[in-house]
């Protein structure tokens, strides 16, 4: 336990610094809350095995509830946060009790088909703002007292919040209640003989992880200042799937790799892409650095066919392998 | 709003060809589930091969749409089966949901392809001479491409429906739904079967996008607004049953068309809304059986 | 485990990998527009072409520095024309901002200007807001907007009889816009709205939309759309035979459209525009090593960018600084005379020049590809824009 603690605090310590090393903040917060939103996602799927396919709906939903308070109701950062959590815990909740009855593909399509639902409500709202999304969402003062404006102030608070909410998640999975979520991914019938409630379990971990997608939207709209349709798009949800799987599935750091390596290839996928085609003279590289879908798209393929683990999956294997032998 | 009978008739009759299309496009996704167990979240990037390939092979070489509705479900039908022996059929032994992630990458590939080359808006694709032009029905102008559309996939589904549930081939492949050791044991080439299903299915959805062509914009993106509605059709109806498929195509064609006249802002989610609801009442759909 | 360490390593990667902010080495103009969609015909990789031939035209130098061109596809989304806009701020040094096409976009970056003080001229995005509700000192809405569009075509559509009216339109601040501007010139000049229908931007089937409007019985179908939308929506028109009963005004058609569609579907379509390249001998000049470029004629929004470029290099090179206060001043207060307009921007940021109300020609009297307007009569700016009595901008008092 404290030699992962030890990386973990030095992954922190990165964190503090990179400001100051010359990192783009903004890019930065989104990169954390998209980490959080993974990790959030990975406690559904990698501890307790449920594939939601409407994640975004708990992302975008909060989104947009934690902008309208901050915007025109005036509430101040830490309301708003709240209000987006609790909305995605609402949520959350909401699309449990319709999914949980069922399993595996089912259960996909259930929260794809709610997704969509809310996807829709948000095209057609007024508040929204549709096409235009909700823009202009003021930083405002955190707790009224301490102004967010600056990108160097909100990074900080930024991360004390998101490294909290991953505690929580850790906290989580190491509790007994997070070992009863991994025997339910293992082996549903054998836990419900044991005399668990597994549907309670699996709808108390589905509201958790909405609620943390929740925090992580409202956040990201905090951090941007607005809140537009892509986040309730369904291919928001399909994104949060890559991170998690690309990152390692059922791994508390997974998501976080994860995350920073598909936020990273959009970004700089059109750069590296022209690095590649002037490195080898072949120009077909731009035409691909010019797609994030097609390469997001090749990521898939070969980690569905070949990685299935995901980078830290493939790393905590192979180290188990060579300490064995 | 006062609701007119015209409006209604109008709105039921298009509602009637979005519906044939929702029928092909989930005949296709429900043959494909029921033998390899695989959710073909591709099938709407296959859809949008079969129209592009179209514009392609008219743009280029100036090949006629009739020759057109044969060779585009076969190309793509071609391509299906690439795709089922090098990528899918390493997947079949894990869990379903690996198969439905796999084909979601492949989706973003194809469209993303297809996407670099051609741009989002849309490619023009004039309707073939002899189906120009309208039938006046009184309550509307009819054009008579549509009426077209929709029996032509009134046909095709039928034809397929009848080739799989009263054909010897459609036995083997229910069989082998059912049973595949077994039917292999009886000496039938059970992964041939399955290459060839694929292939078809894929091919259905490639004609589908070879009729909508004309009505709906070509573009790389068209296939996305349509395959998750899809999948709500194909939920609805009920996994892995032909008829049901079709009927629940064409009737929630029918309705989107009577929400668009009472309620036009729902007309999108109303689908969903029914496939919630089916969901609660009969998990395995209208007519579906539970696997 | 030790799982952690290559972990964090990877991570101090990324954070090194996202880049800082550079020093002020060169005058960086950025441009971002719709590359890829429906709107990539008016405005989109031929904007990125005039701008460059504007600062090629210039000396490719000011105040001894050399001028940078960066480019970007917004794709439509507004939340990617504000993180593109602000990154290139933060980490580029940027010191213009131009382009906006959909005035979700358009409207995202004027905000993102405003909060970092950098000058933005809009062209392609139509929303009149730009300059009204939602003014800021820092962005010049250059070419046309909502309003012009109304009172051009609405105003002559009118006249000639078209009195009910029936609006398509796209469900986005553009479309919203432009038939609220459009429905209050109708009504100003006696006639009525029947009704109105919202489509998706980029929408790929508009049958259900256009048979609501031939219910309704109005005479006229105005098109509160544009683009890739607008030739949809003619196409499908003619298919279900609504051209028959209804007349079709297109609030916003460019010559890119004509072209797709051709002159037999639109001949007869009146249309208000800022600039067309056949107007005059320096109008056509352009329009032709335009042409050697990118194979298709200019629209009055790719003159816009080569314009507003030059507009604003003028204006540092006099004023001998990026201060975008500075520049700002100098631009309200200098007539600006070019081949794509003559006049002045206003205290509220509205370039005030004349538009013009063309009709699309028949098959029979265009000499020449790309020869598609006759000009129906000149508008003049002080007419055709937002009144001072209309303004809701608190910075034109």
């Amino acid at each position: 336990m404290s030699k992962s603690s030890w990386g973990y605090l030095l992954l922190l310590l990165a964190l503090v610094a990179a400001p100051f090393v010359g990192a783009y903040p903004v890019f930065m917060m989104k990169l954390l809350c998209f980490a959080l939103f993974a990790s959030a996602f990975n406690l559904l799927l990698g501890y307790t095995g449920l594939l939601s396919f409407g994640h975004a709906a708990f992302l975008g939903g909060s989104a947009y509830i934690a902008g309208h308070a901050m915007k025109v109701w005036g509430f101040t950062p830490e309301v708003g946060l709240v209000l987006g959590t609790a909305t995605g815990a609402l949520l959350g909740w909401l699309f449990g009790l319709l999914a949980i009855r069922r399993q595996g593909i089912y259960f996909a399509m259930i929260t794809l088909a709610l997704a969509q639902m809310v996807f829709f409500v948000a095209l057609q709202a007024k508040f929204t703002g549709g096409e235009d999304g909700l823009q202009g969402v003021p930083r405002g003062s955190l707790f009224g007292v301490l102004p967010l404006q600056s990108d160097l102030t909100m990074y900080f608070v930024t991360l004390v919040i998101v490294v909290a909410a991953f505690a929580l998640i850790v906290r989580t999975i190491h509790s007994p209640f997070g070992q009863v979520l991994k025997g339910i991914k293992e082996n549903e019938p054998r836990a419900i003989s044991l005399g668990y409630d597994t549907h309670r379990f699996k709808l108390l971990a589905f509201v958790l992880s909405a609620a943390l997608a929740g925090l992580a939207g409202s956040l990201k709209t905090l951090v941007l200042g607005f809140a537009t349709l892509t986040d309730v798009h369904w291919t928001a949800s399909g994104g949060v799937i890559l991170m998690t799987l690309v990152g390692g599935l059922g791994t508390l750091s997974g998501p976080l790799v994860g995350a920073a390596v598909v936020i990273l290839l959009e970004n700089k996928i059109g750069e590296m892409g022209h690095g590649l085609a002037s490195l080898t003279g072949i120009e077909w590289f731009t035409t691909l650095g010019e797609s994030v879908t097609m390469v997001t798209g090749l990521i898939f393929v070969v980690c569905v066919l070949a990685f299935r683990r995901g980078i830290m999956g493939e790393i905590i294997a192979f180290l188990q392998r060579t300490r064995k032998a | 709003m006062t609701i007119s009978l015209p409006a209604l008739l109008s709105q039921l009759l298009l509602g009637l060809v979005n519906g044939s299309f929702y029928a092909i496009l989930s005949l296709g996704l429900a043959v494909i589930f029921g033998l390899l167990n695989v959710i073909n979240f591709a099938h709407g990037a296959l859809f949008m091969m079969g129209a592009i390939v179209t514009w392609m092979a008219m743009n280029y070489w100036d090949i006629s749409y009739w020759v057109m509705l044969v060779a585009a479900p076969l190309i793509v039908g071609v391509f299906g089966v690439l795709i089922e022996r090098l990528l899918l059929r390493w997947i079949y032994k894990l869990d379903h949901l690996y198969g439905l992630l796999l084909t979601l990458g492949l989706t973003l590939l194809i469209e993303g392809a297809f996407r670099s080359a051609y741009g989002v808006s849309g490619l023009s694709y004039d309707t073939p001479d002899a189906l120009t032009g309208a039938t006046d029905m009184g309550f509307m102008m009819l054009p008579n491409y549509r009426a077209w559309v929709v029996v032509a996939s009134l046909v095709v589904c039928f034809a397929t429906w009848f080739l799989i549930e009263k054909t010897r081939i459609g036995a083997y492949l229910r069989a082998g739904t059912e049973n595949p050791r077994l039917v292999e044991a009886f000496g039938v080439n059970v992964p041939l079967m399955i290459t060839l299903t694929y292939g078809f299915g894929v091919a259905l959805a490639a004609l589908a996008g070879v009729l909508a062509a004309p009505v709906i914009q070509v573009s790389p993106l068209m296939g996305q607004n349509l395959i998750i509605v899809v999948f709500a059709v194909v939920v609805i109806g009920g996994m892995g049953s032909i008829m049901g498929s079709i009927l629940t195509g064409l009737g929630l064609g029918v309705i989107e068309g009577l929400t668009k006249v009472f309620y036009p802002e729902a007309s999108s989610t109303v689908v969903f809304i029914i496939m919630a609801v089916v969901l609660l009442i009969r998990p395995a759909g209208l007519f579906g059986k539970e696997k | 485990m030790t799982a952690k360490f290559p972990l964090s390593a990877l991570m101090f990667a990324t954070l090194l990998a996202t880049g800082a902010a550079q020093a002020q080495d060169k005058v960086r103009i950025g441009f971002i527009t719709d590359m890829s969609s429906l709107y990539a015909d008016v405005d989109g990789k031929g904007g990125a072409t005039a701008i460059q031939m504007a600062i090629d035209d210039f000396g490719g130098k000011v105040n001894g520095l050399p001028i940078e061109l960066l480019s970007a596809d917004h794709q439509n989304k507004a939340d990617i024309a504000a993180s593109k806009a602000r990154e290139w701020i933060d980490t580029q040094g940027l010191s213009m901002l131009v382009g906006g096409t959909t005035s979700s976009a358009g409207l995202a970056m004027a905000k993102v200007a405003q909060e970092k003080k950098r000058v933005y001229i809009v062209n392609g995005a139509g929303s009149s807001a730009l300059t009204n509700e939602q003014c800021s000192p820092y962005t010049v809405h250059y070419a046309y907007d909502t309003v012009a569009l109304a009172k051009g075509t609405g105003g002559a559509v009118v006249a000639q009889g078209g009195k009910s009216w029936y609006f398509l339109t796209a469900d986005y601040a553009f479309g919203a816009a432009l038939e609220a501007d459009t429905a209050k010139v109708v009504q100003s000049k006696g006639g009525t709205v029947a009704g109105g229908v919202k489509h998706p931007l980029n929408a790929s089937d508009f049958s259900s939309f256009l048979l609501q409007a031939q219910n309704s019985k109005a005479q006229i179908l105005g098109l509160a759309n544009a683009g890739g939308d607008f030739i949809s929506a003619v196409k499908a028109a003619r298919e279900f035979g609504i051209n028959k009963t209804m007349k079709m005004a297109g609030l916003l058609v460019f010559v890119t459209d004509v072209h797709s569609l051709g002159l037999k579907n639109t001949e007869g379509l009146l249309l208000t525009t800022s600039w067309d390249w056949n107007l005059d001998d320096a109008s056509r000049a352009f329009g032709k090593r335009f042409f050697e470029k990118v194979k298709r004629m200019p629209t009055d929004i790719q003159a816009a960018d080569y314009s507003a470029t030059m507009t604003y290099l003028k204006a540092v090179q006099a004023t001998k600084t990026l201060d975008a206060d500075k520049v700002m001043e100098y631009i309200k207060k200098t007539p600006i005379d070019d081949f794509y307009a003559k006049g002045v921007v206003r205290p509220d940021g509205r370039f005030v020049h004349d538009m013009y109300l063309m009709q699309v020609k028949s098959p029979a009297e265009s000499k020449q590809p790309w020869d598609y307007y006759k000009v129906v009569s000149k508008l003049k700016g002080e007419e055709v824009f937002t009144t001072k009595a209309e303004s809701k901008c608190a910075l034109w008092k």
